[in-house]
């Protein structure tokens, strides 16, 4: 029988190394497979015997991209496993620096790595090449996010400055306000961005997935809610094992995750906002009606504009969060150890991430389990490359090709965190 | 930073060998200071970079490279005038390397008047492995280069 393959050896504009294979026979998609190389990094194990404390600068080191998220979801497991909780005014310090995270997190995407795909060129320097307003704009946007990382972590890469229980150094208020202005200028170049994303021509693919984000109840998920899905899941991080499980597959170094019972889901932009649509501010809520999206968005090409849509909300909130900010008295709380378990999940930029840590007597870790975003998604690039290809085939083999990447960049996977990602292959005839 | 500046931006790990030269460069070329000469080591993020890159008037950078070379080799790039060429350095973080910062920086029309990479080829980038000795030995030679280029760019 006819058999065609298509394959992409090493994919660019991807965090980390992998490939694709994907195999058509007889005219019909018969595997996609997304292949994860990269090394497996081992963690989960190096965090054992280290102590509690430890844990939030250790795994911020698995991405130099989305650190704040690790840092987040470590300090909220231990505090889960100690049985304390922060004041409402470090618990808006974490979400301002999260703001942070997702507006250069999302920015660096959206620009550098995503918008070439829709406007036929190679990469940024391309685009910048033809379009260098745009680029600058870009880059105005995530050295925003950026700069506010720095200025709540200590450092714009790998913060330093968060801990259990709080931060080392909690900002001034005058700190704080001289970001104002410049947080007022990213919003207006977000909803450029949104505008300008809303005009790009999109493939005609969508996908009935099951959505997983946190849900909090009276605001846009970062650090915590309920895990909730549009197909009736409605559980706490402490019931995510009962829940979700990960296999190994021979063809990535990355765990595949998946609902038990139920198969593949989709965490990140798409899931947070058909999920939490009436809690973005009315701001980014009229910028999505404009941009002509629904509440719900099946279409994963589109997440740009949704990621866009994000960074208007991130730069919004981060206005609203420094508008309200009172100093707290302390940095941090106080914490003694004892023996436990603790689960978090926060909202990285790609979806949610899991962190489970047992801790014994005197804080030291006896065991550590991570699920980043991009394990969870994994099954879902596979789908969807699978279904959407399906309606491709008869594309010249580049822009065959071509697609086939993008539809895996939709994702903005971060293999590196994952193994702890493209070749792409299309096999046919 | 101030146009019209002088700065050289040592680029690497330094806990990975000889990955880690660049910025070894770097420092030494800051513990000797001199007038209107910034100093910085950086990862190599090409955001990051190009930040660095923006505003000054003439940029030196320094970085490893690994080419199959004899370690030790030392290769002076005037990106300036020529595009780097995309093989010699290795890619960085969600794909976009030292060379795509220069180039994404020519195309912004941000390119410093006068740009220098200096590569030194490395021999191990094992992690928490020492420096060669002949790397060592190149990162002095660069130092040594570097001071040369700007008194003569200062003076000429």
């Amino acid at each position: 029988m006819a058999r065609r393959t298509i394959k992409v050896d090493a994919l660019a504009r991807v965090e980390g190394e992998a490939g694709l294979h994907v195999i058509v026979r007889g005219g019909a998609v018969q595997r996609a497979e997304l292949r994860i190389y990269e090394p497996p990094r081992f963690f989960e194990a190096f965090l054992r015997g280290r102590a509690y404390t430890e844990a939030p600068d250790i795994t911020a080191r698995i991405c130099g991209i989305c650190p704040v998220a690790y840092q987040m979801s470590a300090v909220h497991a231990m505090e889960d496993a100690l049985g304390v909780s922060v004041p409402k005014s470090l618990r808006d310090l974490r979400r301002l620096i999260y703001c942070g995270e997702w507006i250069e997190s999302h920015a660096l995407h959206i620009y550098m790595l995503h918008a070439p795909d829709f406007l036929g060129f190679e990469g940024a320097i391309d685009m910048a090449r033809a379009h260098p307003g745009v680029v600058e704009r870009g880059l105005r946007l995530k050295k925003t996010g950026n700069d506010l990382m720095a200025l709540l972590g200590g450092r714009e890469v790998h913060p330093i400055n968060v801990r259990v229980g709080g931060f080392y150094k909690v900002p001034r208020r005058r700190d704080l306000a001289a970001l104002s202005e410049r947080l007022q200028r990213a919003c207006d170049d977000a909803l450029e961005t949104v505008r300008w994303t809303a005009k790009f021509v999109f493939p005609d693919c969508e996908r009935d997935y099951e959505f997983v984000s946190l849900c909090p109840a009276n605001e846009y998920p970062f650090n915590e809610g309920r895990i909730v899905s549009n197909r009736s899941l409605d559980i706490t991080a402490r019931n995510y094992d009962d829940h979700f499980e990960e296999s190994h597959v021979a063809r990535s170094t990355a765990l595949h995750a998946r609902i038990r019972g139920r198969g593949s889901y989709l965490v990140g932009p798409l899931a947070r906002y058909a999920l939490n649509f009436e809690k973005l501010s009315p701001l980014a809520r009229a910028a999505a009606r404009e941009a002509g999206l629904g509440s719900v968005c099946r279409n994963p090409f589109r997440s740009i504009i949704i990621r866009s849509i994000e960074v208007l909300y991130a730069c919004d909130e981060a206005l609203r969060l420094i508008a309200a900010y009172e100093e707290p008295d302390a940095p941090c709380i106080a914490l003694s150890p004892r023996p436990g378990t603790g689960y978090a999940c926060t909202e990285a930029p790609r979806g949610m991430l899991y962190h489970r840590y047992e801790i014994d007597a005197d804080g030291t870790i006896r065991s550590a389990r991570i699920v980043p975003p991009t394990s969870q998604n994994q099954a879902s690039m596979e789908l969807d490359l699978a279904t959407c290809i399906a309606g491709w085939l008869d594309l010249p083999e580049e822009v065959l090709r071509h697609r086939c990447e993008q539809t895996v960049r939709n994702y903005d996977p971060c293999i590196s965190c994952a193994t702890h990602f493209l070749r792409l292959d299309v096999e046919r005839a | 930073m101030q146009s019209g500046d002088c700065l050289v931006i040592g680029i690497g790990n330094p806990h990975r060998g000889d990955d880690g030269v660049g910025r070894l460069v770097a420092r030494r070329l800051d513990a000797q200071g001199a007038a209107g000469l910034l100093v910085v080591e950086h990862a190599g993020d090409a955001a990051g970079l190009l930040e660095w890159l923006t505003g000054p008037e003439a940029v030196y950078l320094v970085d490893a490279s690994k080419t199959g070379k004899r370690p030790g080799t030392i290769s002076r790039f005037d990106v300036a005038r020529t595009e780097l060429p995309r093989v010699t350095f290795g890619c960085s973080t969600h794909g976009l390397s030292v060379a795509d910062a220069i180039e994404l920086a020519r195309a912004l029309g941000r390119l410093p008047r006068r740009c220098v990479i200096y590569a030194i080829e490395g021999r191990r980038y094992d992690i928490g492995h020492a420096l060669s000795p002949e790397v060592d030995a190149a990162a002095e030679e660069v130092a040594n280069l570097i001071r040369d280029e700007l008194r003569h760019y200062h003076t000429g």
